[in-house]
C-alpha cells in the first residue's frame, strides 16, 4: 500500500521540519518527503492542502479502563476515541483490575489494542506488587513484555526505604519511574485544591504541600540512586520551581502536565461542577499560568490527556462522592491549539509537547516524521471550528466540563502504520 | 455565582431553594427575618397553627444525625399544617446499596413538595436542588462543610432582636471555622447584612484555608479578639479534633479559646453570647456564661422554628394561592 498526503504544511519538531510539501508512504513506513522516490506509484492519495501533518501524537496518562471496568470504557473504545483526536501511542498506568503487575496483564492490553487496531498501547508496568508499596515487581520481565517505565499509579508507596529500592531496582533496568506527586497523609482524603475557593465550598482541600512534599522527596532519592523520573500532572508552580530545579542541576526528571490544568482553576468548580472534580486537583489562576509559562520555557515536556472516561452515575453525587478524571482523548489537541491561540506556544512547540518530546520520555520510536519511520501521522485543520458535543464523542465515557464548548482545530485523517484509522 | 444565584430563585426573582446565604441579596435576608417575625406569635397562640402549605408534603431527609435541627423543621412544618416525613437514611436505602437520586426520584415519585435536607457532603443540598423535579423545593438544613443557612438565619434573627441593627455590631465567631458550616454561612450572613468588623478567633489549626477571602479579621488569641464585641458566636468542637493534630488537648483549648466569665468582661458590657448547640460545657464554653444572664442559646432554638417556618412558606410560595403574600414583607 502507497499512500501520499499532498501539499500539507508539514511539522515535524524533532527534525525541524516547517514547510509545505508532500509525504510519501509505503508499506506502513514513512520513505520520503518533498519529491516522490523513483517509479512511485500512489494506492491513495491524501489533499492536505490549508492542514497540518504532523506525527500522531503521543499521550503519556490515558485509562483505558481495561481490563476490569469496561462499564466505563475498553481498550476499542477509548483508543478509537483516541484516533479521532490525532493520538496514535497511548500510555497507560498499571492501575487495571486486574493491575498490570505481571507479564501476562501487560500482553493482553497490547493484544487487545492491536485486535483493535485504532491506536498502539505502551503500558506502565506496577512500581509495587498490587500498588501496595510494599514489594517490588519483575521489572526485567514486565519490561520483555513492553511496559516501557514502572510507576505506582494514583497509589502512594508510603515507605520510602521500598520507593528508594524500586527506584534503584527500575534504574537497574533502564526503566523510567512514573511518579503522580501527592503525599498521601497531606492530600488526606481530599478532593480539590486547598484555597480560597475549597474554603467557600467547604470542600475537603489537598494542600500544594502535598505535591511539593512529595516532589521533594523524589528528588532526594533521585539524587541518591541516580534513578530516571518523570512526574506526572504536575499541578502547582511550586512543585514546577522545584523539577526546574533540578533538571538545571543536572537530575535525569522530567515532567507533564494535563491539559486541562492548563484552562481550569480552582473557580471552574462554583456550583459544585462535578466535572472539574479531577485529580490533582485544579489550582489557583497563578499556578495555571506558571504551568503555561513551563510549557513555553521547556520546563515541561508534554501535555497529556489524562484520559479517564467514566459511566455517567460516576459523576451524579455530590461534589466529595463522585470520581475523579475528564474524558479528554478527544479535546487534547484543540485545547492545546489555544495554547498557540493564546500566545503561549508556537505551532511547533505545540508539536513537540505532543509528539517527539512525550515519545523520549516513554523512550519509544515515534512522534517524528524521519525517514523509515511508522507511518503514525496526524492530520488536522487548524481552522475548522466544532462544538464538542456528548453524542458525537466517541469516548465511552462523556464525563467532560468541556462539552458544548467551541473548539478550534480538528482531525481530518489519523494514520497507524499508514493505514486511515480516522477520517472527519 | 450567577448559577448559585439562578439555582435559588426562581424567574421573579423569589427564593425557591435556600441552599446557602452566598450569592443572595440583602433585602431577601430581610425578607426572611421580618416573615420569621410575623410567624413568631404562632407560638403564643391556643392553636399553634396556621393553614399556610396545607395540604403540603415536606420530607425532612436527614443523612447525617441531628435532633435539634430535624425537631425544629418538624415543629416549624407541622405549625405551617404540612404533611411531614422523617426519613433518616442512615439507617435506610442508601445502606442498602441505593444511590442519592434513586432515593430522591422514589420520593418524587410519591409526590412530595419539599426536601429538608442535611448531608455530611458539602454541596448535596445543591446536587438534590439540581436534579430534583421542577416543582420541589430543597432547604439545605447542613451540607457537610459548606452551608447550613438557616441556622445562620436564625442566628441573625437573635442578634437582630437583642441589638435592633446590624451595622456598627463587631461580631466575633471563635473555635473550629475550619470544619463549621455555621460559621461559613454565619460570615456570609453578617457580612451581607451589613455588619463591618466580623472576627474569627482560632488556632491557625482551626482556621480555614485562606481565611482573609471570607472578608473577615483573623485573631489567635481570645482575648484580644473578644474587645469591644458586641455579639461572640462559640462554635461547637468536635470530640474527634480535641485531641490529636489540630489541638494537644481540651484543657489547652480551654485554657486559650474557652468562653469564661472573666474572658467575656473583655468585651463590651452588654455583649451577646451564642452558641449553635449542641454545647460541649467546659469545653469551648463555662456552663457559667453558657447558662449566664448574656447567653442567648435557648432564644436560638425557639427563634429556629420562627425561622424555619418563615423560609419554607417563603421557598413554597409559588405554589401557594395569594395567602401567603400577605406574610411578606
Amino acid at each position: 500500500m502507497k499512500i501520499e498526503i499532498r501539499q500539507g504544511r508539514i511539522i515535524d519538531p524533532a527534525n525541524g521540519i516547517d514547510a509545505t510539501q508532500d509525504l510519501f508512504i509505503s508499506d506502513g513506513e514513512i520513505i520520503a518527503l518533498g519529491t516522490a522516490p523513483q517509479g512511485f506509484k500512489a494506492d491513495n492519495s491524501i489533499d492536505a492542502s490549508d492542514q497540518i501533518v504532523c506525527p500522531g501524537f503521543v499521550d503519556l496518562r490515558a485509562h483505558l479502563r481495561e481490563p476490569g471496568e469496561e462499564h466505563k470504557g475498553t481498550i476499542a473504545s477509548e483508543t478509537r476515541a483516541a484516533a479521532r483526536g490525532g493520538i496514535t501511542t497511548l500510555c497507560c498506568p498499571p492501575n487495571t483490575h486486574p493491575i498490570i503487575d505481571t507479564p501476562a496483564v501487560a500482553e493482553l492490553v497490547q493484544r487487545h489494542a492491536d485486535l483493535a487496531g485504532h491506536a498502539r498501547v505502551v503500558p506502565l508496568a506496577a512500581l509495587t506488587q498490587k500498588l501496595a508499596g510494599t514489594a517490588i515487581t519483575e521489572m526485567h520481565a514486565l519490561k520483555m513484555a513492553g511496559c516501557v517505565g514502572v510507576s505506582n499509579a494514583m497509589r502512594p508507596v508510603a515507605n520510602t526505604l521500598i520507593l528508594r529500592r524500586a527506584m534503584e531496582y527500575a534504574a537497574t533496568y533502564d526503566l523510567t519511574v512514573f511518579i503522580h506527586a501527592e503525599d498521601h497523609d497531606l492530600a488526606n482524603n481530599g478532593c480539590v485544591h486547598e484555597g480560597a475557593m475549597g474554603s467557600r465550598l467547604g470542600l475537603p482541600g489537598i494542600p500544594t504541600a502535598a505535591e511539593t512534599v512529595a516532589v521533594a522527596s523524589t528528588l532526594a532519592l533521585v539524587e541518591e540512586t541516580g534513578a530516571r523520573v518523570h512526574f506526572s500532572l504536575i499541578s502547582s508552580q511550586r512543585a514546577l520551581q522545584k523539577i526546574s530545579r533540578a533538571k538545571y542541576d543536572g537530575l535525569p526528571v522530567s515532567c507533564d502536565v494535563s491539559a486541562h490544568h492548563l484552562h481550569l482553576t480552582e473557580v471552574d468548580l462554583l456550583g459544585f461542577n462535578s466535572q472539574c472534580h479531577v485529580r490533582p486537583p485544579l489550582r489557583t489562576q497563578r499556578d495555571m499560568e506558571g504551568l503555561r509559562k513551563g510549557l513555553a520555557d521547556g520546563a515541561i515536556a508534554a501535555i497529556c490527556s489524562d484520559h479517564q472516561p467514566h459511566e455517567a452515575d460516576a459523576k451524579l453525587a455530590p461534589f466529595s462522592a463522585t470520581e475523579a478524571g475528564i474524558s479528554a482523548l478527544e479535546t487534547l489537541l484543540p485545547l492545546a491549539l489555544r495554547l498557540v491561540d493564546d500566545g503561549v506556544l508556537l505551532m511547533p512547540q505545540m508539536i513537540a509537547c505532543l509528539t517527539h518530546q512525550p515519545a523520549a520520555i516513554l523512550g519509544i520510536k515515534a512522534g517524528t516524521l524521519a525517514i523509515g519511520q511508522r507511518a503514525d501521522i496526524c492530520i488536522f485543520d487548524p481552522e475548522r471550528y466544532w462544538m464538542l458535543d456528548e453524542h458525537s464523542m466517541l469516548s465511552r465515557g462523556r464525563n467532560t466540563p468541556f462539552l458544548n464548548w467551541e473548539m478550534k482545530g480538528e482531525v481530518t485523517h489519523t494514520l497507524l502504520r499508514g493505514k486511515t484509522v480516522y477520517e472527519g | 455565582m450567577k448559577k448559585k444565584n439562578r439555582l435559588q430563585l426562581d424567574d421573579n426573582g423569589k427564593l425557591k431553594h435556600f441552599l446557602t446565604i452566598e450569592g443572595l441579596n440583602r433585602q431577601l435576608l430581610i425578607d426572611i427575618l421580618d416573615t420569621a417575625e410575623s410567624f413568631t406569635s404562632v407560638a403564643e397562640q391556643t392553636i399553634k397553627k396556621v393553614p399556610l402549605l396545607r395540604g403540603k408534603t415536606i420530607v425532612n431527609l436527614f443523612f447525617e444525625a441531628s435532633t435539634r435541627t430535624r425537631t425544629t423543621f418538624e415543629l416549624a412544618a407541622k405549625r405551617l399544617s404540612a404533611d411531614v416525613l422523617n426519613i433518616n437514611i442512615q439507617a435506610s436505602a442508601t445502606a442498602k446499596g441505593e444511590t442519592l437520586l434513586d432515593t430522591l426520584r422514589n420520593l418524587e415519585a410519591m409526590h412530595c413538595d419539599m426536601f429538608v435536607v442535611r448531608h455530611a457532603n458539602s454541596g448535596a443540598a445543591h446536587f438534590i436542588a439540581q436534579h430534583a423535579a421542577p416543582h420541589i423545593s430543597v432547604i439545605n438544613a447542613g451540607d457537610g462543610q459548606h452551608a447550613h443557612p438557616t441556622q445562620a438565619m436564625l442566628d441573625m434573627f437573635t442578634i437582630r432582636r437583642v441589638k435592633g441593627e446590624f451595622h456598627k455590631l463587631n461580631v466575633a465567631i471563635v473555635g473550629d471555622v475550619r470544619h463549621s458550616r455555621v460559621a461559613r454561612s454565619q460570615i456570609h450572613a453578617l457580612s451581607m447584612l451589613g455588619v463591618e468588623d466580623v472576627r474569627i478567633i482560632a488556632p491557625k489549626t482551626l482556621l480555614p484555608s485562606e481565611p482573609e477571602a471570607f472578608g473577615v479579621h483573623v485573631y489567635h488569641d481570645l482575648r484580644e479578639g473578644l474587645r469591644d464585641v458586641d455579639v461572640v458566636i462559640m462554635l461547637r468542637l468536635q470530640k474527634e479534633r480535641m485531641s490529636g493534630a489540630s489541638l494537644p488537648s481540651e484543657h489547652e483549648y480551654f485554657q486559650r479559646y474557652g468562653l469564661t466569665e472573666e474572658k467575656l468582661a473583655l468585651a463590651k458590657p452588654d455583649v451577646t453570647v451564642m452558641h449553635p448547640g449542641p454545647i460541649n460545657r467546659g469545653v469551648e464554653i463555662d456552663s457559667v456564661v453558657a447558662d449566664g444572664p448574656r447567653s442567648v442559646i435557648l432564644q436560638q432554638v425557639s427563634h429556629g422554628i420562627a425561622v424555619r417556618m418563615a423560609v419554607m412558606s417563603m421557598a413554597m410560595q409559588s405554589h401557594l394561592p395569594e395567602a401567603a403574600g400577605g406574610r411578606r414583607g
